[in-house]
């Protein structure tokens, strides 16, 4: 193949549920993929699996396949490749296959990517000295190790290309580096290999799977000159269009909202990225500095000059553990003099669960409308008709948290006069997964690729 | 003479766990000569204070004009732990742009070519 169409449908688990089958639909794809896993995702998708041992994957990937057979019966060589395993990929491919056979397309070749789950090894490995060190504080995993509810290694790309190799039309992958979906199909395609002859072209697919990873985020999501001309309602999410060099053009469908242009890829390009000069993946150390983006036609940008800054010999891993409880909920409260009502409002809320005895780890007021998504640092003197008063709380004790969800609906009669807005009952009580980022030895991991 | 940041740089911020990062796009490339110069560390992280950040470092990405700004334990926590509506630090980028800030006396060779 001379080039490879890769779409990504799906930025995040909550993505809109229609872009995947209007982009395959319409997007001349290759292949097509799904990203579902955000860093604690598997954290929720583990305690769910523990319940029940059919459950713990991404299943709006089922719910997008349900109505997407006959596209993919009018698309016979589309490929999908997506991380919807979350911790359950084998019975997420199963619930796959029962969905395709009903939609009259049996002969599907579904490869599932496991061995990312480490924890039945976990006691093991910090035995035989891996110490999975907290990255920020170095402090080992042991200490804490009663309470981790998941560990996944960020695998790469190489066991993708190894499902395809098999002749798989769709590639279920649990905890796999959201690059590496779009980096596999690309070196399945063009024969790439993982020597160090290859991590320049491993690195530029790695920009084409960082700048489509996110979705909609490429083609004029966030971006900062968005308007109404932009059409996001309409908006069409991003492809790479690849050549066997690496260098590739990303674009969105013709006729769709949204915009791709030298600024919404620039934004995305530095989304979420430490150190540009050294975007960590499995496959390669990409060096976003020396990439160069030219507009070449309407809502297309030419991606190319990506370099590679090396490779390391440790993959990160993602855990997850218990941390305790935590609820938010929220009142309106309309002015005149909303600001001070709402301050009052929560002064008198805190004082009656202390009054009832309860103190509690971490609590945080915020007065929405006043600029307080970022706390003391945007300030405004203008008095808001109305502002929405936010409360949440934090503690190691449950009963504490929901005696907390039990003090908003009393504000509503013993309240300011204007306090509205208590419609969806107590605010629900969830458990808190804290991040604990570490680093294993490759030589550590096996990743493990079967046909089904 | 002071534009808002806006003006002249566009952005887009997020999360690393308890980190968050703020990109700031230069429109021009004086105007990221001029942002290269006075947009330091040490600004961002005052204008940031309050948000209690244990250090902002710096990076570079000339090939877009690009200043990246990572926010150390920025995030309360972050996304899991977190207590605030913006746990991952989306609404960053939107918050730095709006600083006023010191331009020369003739800003049109930074400003957004229309």
């Amino acid at each position: 193949m001379n080039r490879v169409r890769i779409g990504n449908g799906c930025g995040f688990w909550g993505d809109n549920l229609d872009a995947p089958i209007r982009l395959a639909a319409t997007g001349k794809l290759d292949y097509l993929t799904l990203e579902y896993l955000a860093e604690l995702t598997m954290s929720i998708l583990a305690v769910q699996k523990a319940k029940d041992p059919n459950v713990g994957y991404a299943t709006d990937f089922i719910d997008v396949l349900s109505r997407f057979t006959t596209t993919l019966n009018l698309l016979p060589k589309l490929k999908i490749v997506t991380n919807a395993g979350g911790m359950n990929p084998h019975a997420c491919a199963a619930a796959a296959r029962e969905i395709l056979t009903k939609g009259g397309l049996p002969e599907k070749a579904i490869a599932v990517v496991s061995g990312d789950d480490i924890m039945p090894q976990l006691d093991e490995l910090i035995a035989t000295g891996h110490e999975l060190k907290h990255l920020d504080s170095g402090d080992p995993l042991s200490t804490i190790r009663s309470k981790v509810v998941s560990a996944n290694v960020y695998l790469g790309a190489k066991p993708i290309v190894d499902a395809l190799k098999l002749g798989a039309d769709i590639v279920i992958t649990g905890r796999v580096a959201d690059a590496s979906l779009t980096v596999g199909p690309a070196a399945f395609e063009f024969g790439w290999g993982f020597e160090p002859s290859d991590l320049d072209r491993l690195a530029a697919a790695t920009v084409a799977g960082h700048l489509i990873e996110c979705g909609a985020q490429a083609t004029g999501g966030l971006w900062i000159n968005a308007d109404d001309s932009t059409r996001l309602g309409n908006v069409g999410y991003p492809i790479a269009d690849m050549a066997v060099d690496g260098t590739f053009n990303i674009m969105k469908p013709p006729s769709t909202g949204g915009a791709v242009n030298i600024e919404t890829i620039s934004e995305q390009l530095l989304y979420e990225v430490a150190d540009p000069a050294k975007y960590y993946t499995p496959d390669v150390v990409a060096d976003f500095t020396t990439v160069r983006l030219k507009e070449t036609d309407p809502d297309v940008v030419a991606v190319s000059g990506s370099k590679a800054n090396g490779i390391t010999d440790t993959y990160k891993v993602s855990i997850a553990y218990r941390d305790g409880y935590m609820a938010a909920g929220t009142l309106v409260i309309a002015g005149p003099h909303a600001v001070e009502k709402a301050r009052e409002s929560a002064a008198i809320f805190l004082e009656r669960l202390r009054r009832a005895g309860f103190t509690f780890a971490a609590s945080h007021v915020e007065i929405l409308g006043t600029g307080a998504t970022v706390p003391g640092v945007l300030k405004f003197d203008h008095e808001p008709p109305e502002v929405v008063l936010r409360i949440a709380m934090r503690d190691p004790i449950r009963a504490s948290i929901e005696r907390f969800t039990k003090e908003f609906a009393p504000l509503v009669t013993a309240g300011f006069p204007g306090t509205t807005g208590y419609t969806t009952g107590r605010p629900p009580v969830r458990e808190v997964f804290a991040y604990w980022p570490a680093l294993i030895a490759k030589s550590a991991v096996t990743p493990s690729v079967t046909l089904i | 003479m002071k534009l808002p940041l806006s003006k002249i740089a566009h952005g887009r911020s997020g999360d690393k766990g308890n980190h968050a990062n703020v990109a700031v796009i230069a429109y021009t490339d004086v105007g990221f000569a001029w942002l290269r110069d006075k947009l330091t560390a040490e600004v961002v992280a005052t204008y940031f204070a309050p948000l209690g950040a244990t250090r902002v470092e710096r990076f570079e990405a000339a090939n877009v004009r690009g200043l990246n700004f990572v926010l150390y334990d920025a995030l309360a926590g972050g996304a899991s732990s977190s207590l605030r509506t913006d746990t991952q630090g989306k609404t960053l980028a939107v918050a730095l742009l709006r600083m006023p800030f010191d331009v020369p006396a003739d800003p049109e060779a930074l400003v957004r070519p229309v």
